[in-house]
């Protein structure tokens, strides 16, 4: 039976059983690679997609709850204010290494700027704590938050 | 190459990158098999009508320049500075360059060290150096010398940049592009002079990576991401015991999940296939395997630690020997210990895959791999065809520290798609990538020294683990001495009379292991340094005043050390339950002085306040990759000391995911500082130094803070709550 989700904006239309969690369809069943696999256990944040604006672990989330709630993936966060932010931050400041993780980096980072214009080392610790990064780039994803929401050039 | 053009339409101003490779792991020590690869003046195999000088470089006419990437990125950022490297002796035009990963060969691509395809032992960059230098520099001769003739001038009034060479006295000029076809009748100079390094434009300079801008909006592609027409989904389980065999398979249950197509039963796996990772997991979780467990299934980590401590009791084969050991122990006042490190998991954040087509006549993979020419050897023996039938795509890699050293992953992806009709993905569960590891060994190190005038004056260290390279690389083992097992304890930087290491050979039953990032300086670092702390209390020192005074010998790591201390305010009062510990380290070719400041509670948790690192590491290619790499891989080793522990019972590893096989998070991480010493000396290695400088360097911080001395990683809270004094 066909679903249809929105997802960066579009529609979407895919057969898959409800219970399939959201990252599985977007990677196997519409290609769009760009959300991660890391852990299957929402320990990682590898897989963190938007789901009305909120950061969700997709790897645990049965596409049958997203139903008519707005997805934002790594591949369309850049349409966003907040998104296109972290964005260059991230160029900017140079934080990524091999990069596995950061599509999930990313949108957790997107939504706690949308969220927390401001943050502070907390807010920051708060929003990222769920995301692990095995090459070690936290120490550049701090600073380039701080940099996403002040609005300095590098 | 559809990736490559894929991104060069879409490209920024910045120089492309183009297809897929992997890196993180180099030796600190040159190796036997080394073999006469990488001379500029050897053509690649196939040049489309391009001028193909070197097997690196490939200019075609309209100027476009492809340089082929010897080494694989693995987040290391080694694909930008071999670009720079090359784009700085040919005098590129780096808005015109497109990186690709270069396909399996040895004899084109072979790192010099290895004399194999290989990205490790943080050797990229030392073992490129020259190679890389020379090709650019050979390369730009010859369009010069294609433009001089053409202008009838002497090359040596010529000059170049950007992608064009000029005459200066008339002023005319040409494109490296509009040169291409000339250039490639000229013969290929000999001895060509390299740039002197106050020239260098490129190199020296933070120049922005190239593969970065795709890895922020999704389009980056890694060896998971492969997507074929028609391609099927697997994920696999192997015997939970090490060794053991697949007995019976009940499928009834695991065929009737939706999307699943096929089980494939192998000796010792299984794997279901799917229309999705969701079929498949959902497949294998309802499929009922028997496993027939096999002899490894009594054995624990208790077994594995007895047997090691016995073992390194005995005499091991001698590695060095200075002056007079037997005389040395005999001086003086005497310390011993023994440490201990445990089998550590890799856990890189893509999970192990590999894409395979397997067809009667040939077989196709897609992976992302630090060892392309290995793998397509082993993926041809599995497949049972000619090397020349199977062919690799290469990616960028998720990750890699030594695990994609190994090629298991694709060859269980071979065996299975030689079940399956069409292309499948196999992807490893994060509990199967967890607990089918190739491990970082356990090691135990026994030291015995003696201190005489606040010196020491006699040192005895044996260390005592697998060779993972008599495995890896049979040449490199000989007369008993693992050259990596030792790297960093033979050649440790204090000045000491009477020195003296032994190697004692002890392989763990059962358990698989192999190269980690890190590799044996991880081991050694940890041991030297943490000793030298409980020899500077013995011998009622400050820790750094100890070290300074027998670093005679190593004037970069002395310098390293004083600025570290300086930087770190070293000696400065702290509050109570705050220490600061210390650890130098030579290790590949690069002088590193690290100093780590953590806060110890009372139930021993433990809190990093501050990191400072200085590193001199000779000429810094990329001096930003420098010091991300610094950062990163003290997060790494840190990570290893506060939680890193795989242990076995029953045959088989008990941890499965991130929940009990812990990762350092963003709010444990404390400040780092790095500091990049400038230095005209040639490029030392970078990608595995800070994993060697975090463990021992907390470690001693907790000593300052504590007064325990811990002997074994990762640190025992139970230990440093109990406050039990060394």
């Amino acid at each position: 039976m066909a679903t249809t989700l929105t997802i960066n904006g579009e529609p979407k239309s895919f057969d898959a059983p409800a219970e399939m969690p959201l990252l599985w369809v977007l990677r196997d069943v519409l290609g769009m690679t760009g959300t991660k696999f890391g852990c299957g256990i929402a320990q990682c944040g590898a897989c963190t997609v938007h789901v009305d604006g909120k950061p969700v672990r997709s790897c645990l989330l049965p596409v049958g709850a997203v139903r008519d709630r707005a997805v934002t993936t790594i591949e369309g966060i850049g349409a966003s204010t907040a998104g296109a932010k972290v964005q260059k931050a991230w160029l900017d400041l140079e934080v990524i290494q091999c990069g596995y993780c950061q599509s999930g980096q990313i949108m957790s980072a997107a939504a706690l700027l949308a969220a927390t214009p401001n943050p502070d080392d907390s807010d920051i610790d708060a929003a990222m704590a769920g995301n692990i990064c095995r090459c070690g780039t936290y120490v550049r994803i701090r600073a380039a938050i701080k940099q996403a929401a002040s609005g300095r050039q590098s | 190459m559809t990736v490559a053009e894929n991104i060069a339409d879409r490209v920024s101003r910045r120089a492309l990158l183009t297809a897929g490779l992997a890196g993180g792991f180099l030796l600190a020590f040159h190796l036997p098999v080394r073999a006469a690869v990488n001379e500029p003046v050897q053509p690649p195999d196939v040049t489309d009508g391009k001028f193909a000088p070197n097997a690196f470089i490939r200019i075609d006419v309209t100027g476009h320049t492809t340089l082929v990437m010897p080494q694989v990125e693995m987040g290391q950022g080694v694909y930008t500075s071999i670009a720079m490297i090359l784009a700085e002796e040919l005098d590129a035009d780096l808005k015109q360059v497109t990186l690709q990963h270069a396909p399996p060969n040895d004899k084109l691509y072979g790192n010099p060290t290895f004399g194999l395809q290989v990205t490790g032992n943080s050797n990229s960059i030392r073992a490129f150096w020259k190679p890389l230098r020379n090709a650019g520099a050979g390369a730009r001769a010859m369009l010069v010398q294609a433009a001089a003739q053409q202008w009838q001038v002497e090359p040596a009034s010529c000059t170049t940049a950007n992608g064009e060479v000029t005459h200066k006295e008339s002023g005319r000029k040409l494109s490296y592009g509009a040169l291409a076809a000339a250039a490639s009748g000229q013969t290929p100079p000999k001895d060509v002079p390299l740039k002197d390094p106050k020239n260098f434009t490129l190199i020296g300079t933070p120049l922005k990576r190239f593969d970065t801008p795709d890895k922020v909006n999704g389009k980056v592609v890694y060896g998971i991401d492969a997507m074929l027409p028609g391609m099927k989904f697997a994920t696999v389980a192997a015997c939970p015991v090490f060794g053991g065999k697949v007995g019976k398979v009940d499928d009834s249950a695991a065929r009737k999940i939706p999307g699943v197509q096929q089980i494939v039963v192998l000796d010792d796996m299984v794997a279901v296939v799917g229309d999705h990772m969701w079929a498949a997991k959902k497949g294998l979780d309802a499929l009922k395997v028997t496993w027939d467990e096999g002899p490894n299934a009594r054995i624990s980590s208790k077994d594995i630690w007895q047997d090691l401590r016995a073992a390194s009791e005995k005499d091991g084969a001698v590695a060095k020997s200075i002056g007079d050991i037997a005389k040395g122990l005999a001086t003086g006042e005497k310390l011993e210990a023994a440490f201990e490190l445990p089998f550590l998991a890799h856990a890189t954040m893509e999970p192990l895959n590999a894409t395979v087509h397997f067809k009667p006549d040939s077989c196709e993979i897609w992976t992302g791999t630090q060892i392309v020419s290995r793998v397509q050897a082993e993926a041809a023996k599995a497949a049972g065809l000619p090397v020349e039938k199977v062919i690799v795509n290469n990616h960028l890699l998720g990750g890699g520290f030594g695990r994609k050293l190994e090629p298991d992953m694709v060859v269980a992806a071979v065996r299975v798609a030689k079940q399956v009709d069409g292309p499948v993905k196999v992807v490893w569960t994060r509990e199967e990538d967890i607990q089918h590891d190739v491990y970082r060994p356990v090691y135990r190190d026994t030291i015995a020294a003696t201190l005489s005038d606040g010196k020491i004056v006699g040192w005895k260290y044996r260390v005592t683990g697998s060779a993972i390279l008599a495995r890896w690389l049979p040449p490199a083992f000989q007369k008993g001495i693992d050259i990596d097992a030792i790297d960093a304890g033979a050649d440790m930087p204090y000045d000491i009379p009477n020195f003296h290491v032994e190697y004692v050979r002890a392989e763990p039953p059962a358990v698989p292991t192999g190269f980690w990032r890190g590799v044996g300086p991880n081991n050694n670092v940890f041991a030297v340094e943490c000793f030298m702390d409980e020899l500077a209390r013995k011998a009622g020192k400050d820790p750094v005043e100890f070290r300074r005074s027998m670093l005679g010998k190593k004037p970069r790591l002395l310098a390293a050390l004083n600025l570290a201390a300086e930087k770190s305010n070293w000696g400065q009062p702290l509050p109570a339950r705050v220490g600061r510990g210390v650890c130098v380290q030579p290790s590949f070719e690069t002088f590193i002085a690290t100093v780590v400041e953590a806060e110890v509670d009372e139930h021993g948790e433990v809190q990093l306040r501050r990191v400072t690192s200085v590193v001199d590491t000779g000429i810094a290619v990329n001096p930003d990759t420098i010091k991300a790499q610094l950062e990163g891989g003290l997060i790494f080793g840190l990570t290893a000391a506060l939680y890193g522990e795989i242990t076995i019972d029953k045959g088989r590893v008990q941890q499965s995911n991130f929940h009990d096989y812990r990762m350092l998070r963003i709010d444990q991480t404390p400040k780092i500082e790095v500091h990049v010493v400038k230095s005209g000396e040639p490029p030392g290695g970078i990608g595995e130094t800070g994993v060697n400088a975090g463990p021992p360097a907390l470690r001693n911080a907790i000593y300052a803070a504590t007064g325990v001395a811990l002997r074994r990683l990762p640190i025992d809270r139970a230990l440093i709550s109990a406050g039990k004094k060394a």
